[in-house]
């Protein structure tokens, strides 16, 4: 997120219209997690990150799949294929958690801040439309559950 | 945005000050992250939403050294003629070579690749466009696609090697120099016209889409 007064109005109104209008945005769904201590915890990114040598993110129109991103993946081995070329990405380039905050996360895990960090994380390329976005949304929820998680971190760019 | 979210409503999101592309803040930085995501886990613990909170501390400002810019510090001698921009590219990526070796070496990757090809083959790719004779796709691509992870590791390559300059060059001073005073960005924007006037949509949609940035467009009077 960023400051709409930060941007240029060119900027500010193509935002916007991304989520004028929308609707399929009534429910307002709740579900209380474990205590922070006990959560295991995954991140799902729009940042369209993936492994060095998987497939790069397709057109936008069409990009609604997602990319699996092991919690044993070096930071090395992340690449970013966003469609989009209005957002930053020195700071991935300098620091991938800046957009993806596994070492962080990982950290407070060995802390015992949160429970423990997924075995598996999960990528989109957020310049797809977004409601075409749902059915691959739901999908990786059952992925999530099984991996026992209790809670997403979702970043976007 | 704020906007954005508020539009949606999700249960729970920490609305954070910082520019488009770090929603951590800081690269470098992990104090600043640790702060960041401790602030967005302890939403968590609410009892009842949706929540929509604000993240009270912005991103320091670069110093006046860091936004002052990269180009004085890049020499591009006994370069190729002013109108084969697909030798300058080559020679400008040899001339950056050095920089981009120092900074793997600092940070120990870097983020080129997502194309599967060396550098100066992705340049070579752009140059056979400019000289109106495209290389093959990259396998189950179209030539949008293909291009569209060729630039992308370009431009990584270049964003890379510059914030390894001294002076630690800030993200809209790079983006700068690179749309400005280099002949990538000359030749970016000369694949940006072929492809908008080509009978392909895939480089159509590449051209007017998602090369060049919206606001470089408008600096340079481009839309």
């Amino acid at each position: 997120m960023v400051r709409l007064a930060d941007l240029p109005e060119f900027e500010r109104e193509h935002l916007l219209a991304k989520t004028r209008g929308l609707t399929g945005f009534e429910g307002r769904p709740w579900k209380k997690p474990p205590p922070l201590a006990q959560c295991r915890i995954a991140i799902v990114t729009t940042a369209g990150l993936h492994r060095r040598g998987d497939r790069p993110f397709g057109p936008s129109a069409t990009a609604t799949d997602y990319r699996v991103i092991p919690g044993d993946t070096p930071a090395s081995e992340l690449v970013m294929s966003h469609q989009s070329v209005n957002f930053d990405r020195s700071g991935f380039q300098e620091d991938h958690n800046v957009v993806f905050p596994l070492d962080r996360l990982r950290e407070l895990a060995r802390e015992k801040v949160v429970g423990s960090v997924a075995d598996y994380h999960y990528a989109f390329m957020g310049a797809a439309p977004i409601k075409q976005l749902a059915p691959k949304a739901r999908e990786l929820a059952g992925l999530l559950k099984q991996d026992r998680v209790d809670a997403v971190l979702l970043t976007p760019v | 945005m704020r906007e954005n979210t508020a539009d949606m409503h999700p249960p729970r999101a920490l609305w954070v000050p910082f520019m488009l592309g770090r929603p951590f803040g800081v690269p470098g930085d992990a104090a600043f992250q640790r702060r960041v995501l401790l602030a967005v886990l302890q939403l968590l613990e609410a009892d009842a939403g949706p929540v929509l909170a604000d993240y009270p501390e912005d991103a320091p400002q670069p110093s006046e050294e860091e936004a002052a810019g990269v180009a004085c510090v890049v020499s591009f001698g006994r370069a190729p003629r002013e109108d084969d921009l697909g030798a300058l590219l080559a020679h400008e990526i040899e001339e950056l070579a050095t920089w981009h070796d120092l900074a793997v070496r600092r940070r120990g990757r870097t983020t080129t690749g997502a194309s599967g090809m060396a550098i100066p083959q992705a340049a070579r790719v752009v140059a056979s466009y400019l000289e109106g004779k495209p290389a093959p796709n990259l396998d189950g691509m179209s030539a949008g696609e293909t291009l569209k992870v060729v630039c992308d590791d370009l431009r990584a390559y270049y964003v890379e090697a510059a914030a390894a300059k001294p002076g630690n060059p800030d993200a809209q001073a790079i983006l700068h120099w690179f749309w400005h005073d280099t002949a990538a960005g000359r030749a970016f924007l000369e694949l940006r016209k072929l492809c908008i006037a080509s009978n392909d949509r895939s480089l159509q949609v590449f051209g007017g889409n998602t090369l060049v940035p919206r606001a470089v467009m408008h600096a340079l009077g481009l839309r």
